[in-house]
């Protein structure tokens, strides 16, 4: 028993090692204005990870949330632009924004969801499918360029990334309630169970009357909504989105649920293992940033390690529960 | 005349539970020995570890009077151990005969000669009289006919050591014969072969040798005729069994499913039946005849066309849901791939089909007690409630599923099945709980391969042959005859010779 609680642990023994770390390396490491950036940053890979999470345990996969994120900051931005004029610029049309991205996330994962459920095609093919569409589209309304707020909008719209209660700012806050809604629901409610049912045998699920295709469905239109979610928090960082906003983010947030202890084929589903899975890659390479230990153009190369590496961990476990 | 095969004190624990006692077994060259006990006394376990799939924790295999250390099933093969598994080992995505074959490829050059192993499995396959293609996908076979393709892949290997771990338990009646030729012909090739069955009148015939064991001892040695089959049960339950069906009593006329002109499309064809509020109505026929599908159909499982009546009002039931809405519920005969996810704990697979009963934040109190319940009411012998539904012993997974089927207290029960890998003494107790059911005023549906089975539970049977129903015997009527000339086509008239 002592041997699966330490994997089950493995990652966040390896989060503390790595604060730890930090702290040891570079005191500037410790500084709220750091720890505050490193978590901003995280924050919208996290939202994504944890509406992933819910799609890799049902055993699907969703390559297009990266893509979606910038499409829906475009359409966002644009939408806000035009309305300016109409509405003013105060807090309406800020909202207004914030409610296409977020509708609209919901609608471009059910749309993802209705191609895998209802016309039975891969989710793989289909996310890749989408994935490139919702990039070209952005490149497209961007017109190859970027697409930039009003600036008057972007001034009042700018707090909800800079502003916060002292230096915990709002994404932190919101990838912190949506985390423990998240690891809620999958814990402690029937869609959770559905959820890893279905990944664990989808088939067993179907005999035993739950609805696959429509928890399915429903896994993808969270992620959507949460894409959208995490896009109207990024929107005010920049204030601008172009054709090379939120690349690799899906494979980012991919690392990061497979490193929280997420099997790949599913069934199985972590979503406080996946907020760990985002903060160690996010410390990683906020270390690197801050010490001169190894180049940080080797970044990708240690996550890229640490992610097998959780991998090997984890089929450990299993073939001890084996013996 | 030393032992092929044999067992020396063998202890095996699995964390701190120890499941075999320092068990001692012999098998002998030309000589078939059967291994009884009830569901969890350990059969499996033995064969595993015979088979090389386990290591003993204590004691030795021993090989023609060696110590033999398998370290894998594949090293034990190499010694011409063979065995066929309880749960099947098949590639859902390959053919056949790609299973048949698998490892042991033919090949011509460096080409894989598909041609030659289509064949080659072709004669295995006939051998068995059966009408399995070679290029079927097994993903597309039924449960009774995967079977038969264990058989045949063990039957292709050559094997000087045969271990088969329940075999028939899936299988009707006319796949049996075949199954059982094959082991007299094997018995007189000089195979040594051991088989574990809860068929007691299989055990009689075909056992040479019977080991009985109880909670991971044994029990009982005996040879071909110093047990009776009513001995055998006695020394494996450790008590008297007195009949073994519960008295049937009168269903009521109200009519709780109505079935109209069902087909499913080129499987079933035009079914119909009804189903009265405290019956249990027998479904008969050969492996193939459409039994599962019809049941399926009902459930929502299948696409299908026609009508179906559920308590008195005309529905159309198109998705398992429908089904459960209406309370109906059906328990499939594909334990491993359709009822239980063998990954999750035993809790999770019992409330899965009724988490609304759980409330919206799960109340996990409530859960375990509804586990504790099904453990006490359907006699689950686990190891510890936290193990996955996998670890379980085969019998003791069919309870599980059992319980979990009837956890959402549904009114009309297809139950295809019932008793597959169950011990006598258990059998006992699912028959008296389908009684009980019935008097309790739900309709019951059993489908099963074995005729005293359907025969004993239920009121009525219909028969059913080539996806059509053949007929229908009830009562006085009901007779293995009757059942038999039915599901062969014959009418069901006895004719005077
Ligand atoms: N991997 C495992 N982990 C823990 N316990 C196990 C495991 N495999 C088997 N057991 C336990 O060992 C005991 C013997 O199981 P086994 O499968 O040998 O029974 P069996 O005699 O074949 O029963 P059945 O007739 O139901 O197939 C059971 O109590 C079972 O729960
Ligand atoms: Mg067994």
């Amino acid at each position: 028993m002592k041997r699966i609680d330490l994997h089950l642990l493995g990652p966040l023994i390896a989060l503390v090692g790595l604060f730890i770390l930090g702290a040891l390396l570079n005191p500037a490491f410790l500084a709220p204005a750091n720890l505050s950036n490193v978590l901003a940053r995280s924050a919208f890979i996290g939202l994504i990870a944890v509406g992933m999470t819910f799609v890799i345990t049902q055993g699907g996969l969703d390559l297009s949330v990266g893509s979606m994120a910038a499409f829906l900051a475009g359409i966002a931005i644009m939408a806000m632009n035009a309305l300016a004029p109409i509405t003013g610029v105060n807090w309406g049309t800020v909202l207004l924004g914030m409610g296409v991205a977020l509708v609209g996330g919901l609608l471009a994962g059910a749309v993802n969801g209705a191609l895998v459920t209802k016309a039975r095609i891969e989710p793989f093919i289909v996310t890749l499918g989408t994935m490139g569409i919702f990039r070209s589209l952005v490149t497209w309304l961007a017109d190859g360029g970027t697409l930039s707020l009003d600036s008057g909008l972007r001034a009042l719209y700018r707090p909800v990334y800079f502003g916060g209660i002292g230096w915990i700012t709002w994404p932190i806050i919101v990838f912190a309630i949506v985390a423990v809604i998240g690891e809620w629901t999958m814990r402690h409610t029937r869609f959770g169970r559905h959820v890893e049912a279905i990944g664990s045998n989808d088939r067993v699920a179907r005999y035993s009357a739950v609805d696959v295709e429509r928890v399915r469905l429903l896994t993808y239109a969270l992620l959507g909504a949460l894409v959208g979610l995490a896009t109207i928090l990024y929107v005010p960082r920049l204030g601008s989105a172009s054709g090379s906003t939120g690349v690799l983010w899906e494979l980012e947030a991919i690392a990061a649920v497979i490193i929280g202890g997420t099997a790949l084929k599913g069934g199985r589903g972590r979503v406080w293992g996946t907020v760990v899975g985002v903060l160690i890659l996010s410390l990683i390479d906020n270390i690197l940033n801050l010490t001169d230990l190894v180049s940080p153009y080797l970044n990708g190369a240690i996550q890229g390690v640490i992610i097998v590496l959780a991998v090997v961990l984890q089929r450990e476990k299993r073939t001890a529960d084996e013996r | 005349m030393t032992a092929v095969l044999a067992l020396d004190a063998v202890t095996k624990s699995f964390g701190p539970v120890e499941v075999l006692h320092g068990v001692d077994l012999a098998l002998n060259a030309g000589e078939v020995h059967a291994l009884i006990g009830e569901n969890g006394a350990g059969k499996s376990t033995i064969m595993k570890i015979l088979g090389g799939y386990l290591a003993p924790t204590g004691g030795q295999v021993l090989l023609d009077g060696r110590p033999a250390a398998f370290r894998s099933g594949p090293d034990a093969e190499a010694a011409g151990i063979v065995v066929i598994h309880q749960e099947f080992n098949l590639v859902p995505d390959l053919t056949v005969a790609g299973n048949i074959f698998l490892g042991r490829e033919l090949t011509r050059g460096l080409r894989l000669d598909h041609a030659a192993m289509r064949a080659a499995a072709g004669e295995l396959l006939a051998r068995l009289d059966t009408a399995i293609r070679p290029d079927a996908l097994i993903r597309d076979l039924s449960v009774p006919d995967r079977q038969m393709v264990e058989i045949a892949k063990a039957l292709s290997r050559r094997a000087r050591v045969l271990i088969m771990d329940e075999p028939s338990a899936a299988l009707t009646h006319r796949e049996v014969e075949a199954l059982y030729a094959q082991v007299d012909r094997l018995r007189a090739e000089g195979v040594a072969l051991l088989f574990c069955s809860h068929r007691l009148d299989e055990v009689a015939r075909l056992a040479d040798r019977v080991t009985v064991l109880r909670d991971g001892a044994v029990v009982r040695r005996a040879l071909r005729g110093e047990l009776t089959e009513d001995g055998m049960a006695t020394a494996m339950v450790g008590r008297e069994l007195s009949d073994i069906f519960p008295p049937k009593d009168t269903a009521t006329a109200e009519e709780l499913l109505r079935v109209e002109a069902l087909s499913v499309p080129g499987i079933v064809h035009d079914a119909a039946l009804t189903l009265r509020r405290g019956e249990v109505l027998g479904i008969a026929g050969l492996v193939g005849s459409g039994r599962t599908e019809l049941a399926e159909a009902i459930a929502g499982l299948r696409p299908a066309t026609g009508r179906i009546s559920a308590r008195g009002r005309e529905t159309p039931i198109r998705t398992p849901q429908d089904a459960a809405a209406h309370g109906i519920a059906y328990l499939t005969e594909d334990r491993k791939e359709a009822g239980l996810l063998l990954d999750k704990p035993l809790a999770e697979n019992l409330t899965l089909s009724a988490l609304d009963r759980l409330g919206f934040r799960i109340d996990r109190a409530n859960e375990s007690r509804l586990m504790a319940q099904a453990t006490r009411d359907f006699d689950i012998r686990a190891a510890s409630p936290a193990m996955p539904a996998g670890a379980l012993s085969g019998g003791n997974q069919q309870k599980l599923l059992l319980a979990k089927t009837m956890l959402p207290e549904p009114e009309i029960v297809l139950i295809d099945e019932p008793t597959r890998g169950i011990d006598v003494g258990t059998k006992q107790q699912i028959y008296r709980f389908v009684r009980e059911l019935a008097r309790a005023g739900k309709g019951v549906v059993v489908i099963s391969s074995e005729l005293p089975e359907v025969m004993g539970l239920s009121d009525r049977i219909l028969v059913m042959r080539q996806g059509r129903i053949a007929g229908e015997v009830a009562g006085e009527a009901i007779t293995e005859e009757a059942i038999v000339r039915l599901a062969m086509g014959l009418g069901a008239e006895v004719e005077s010779a």
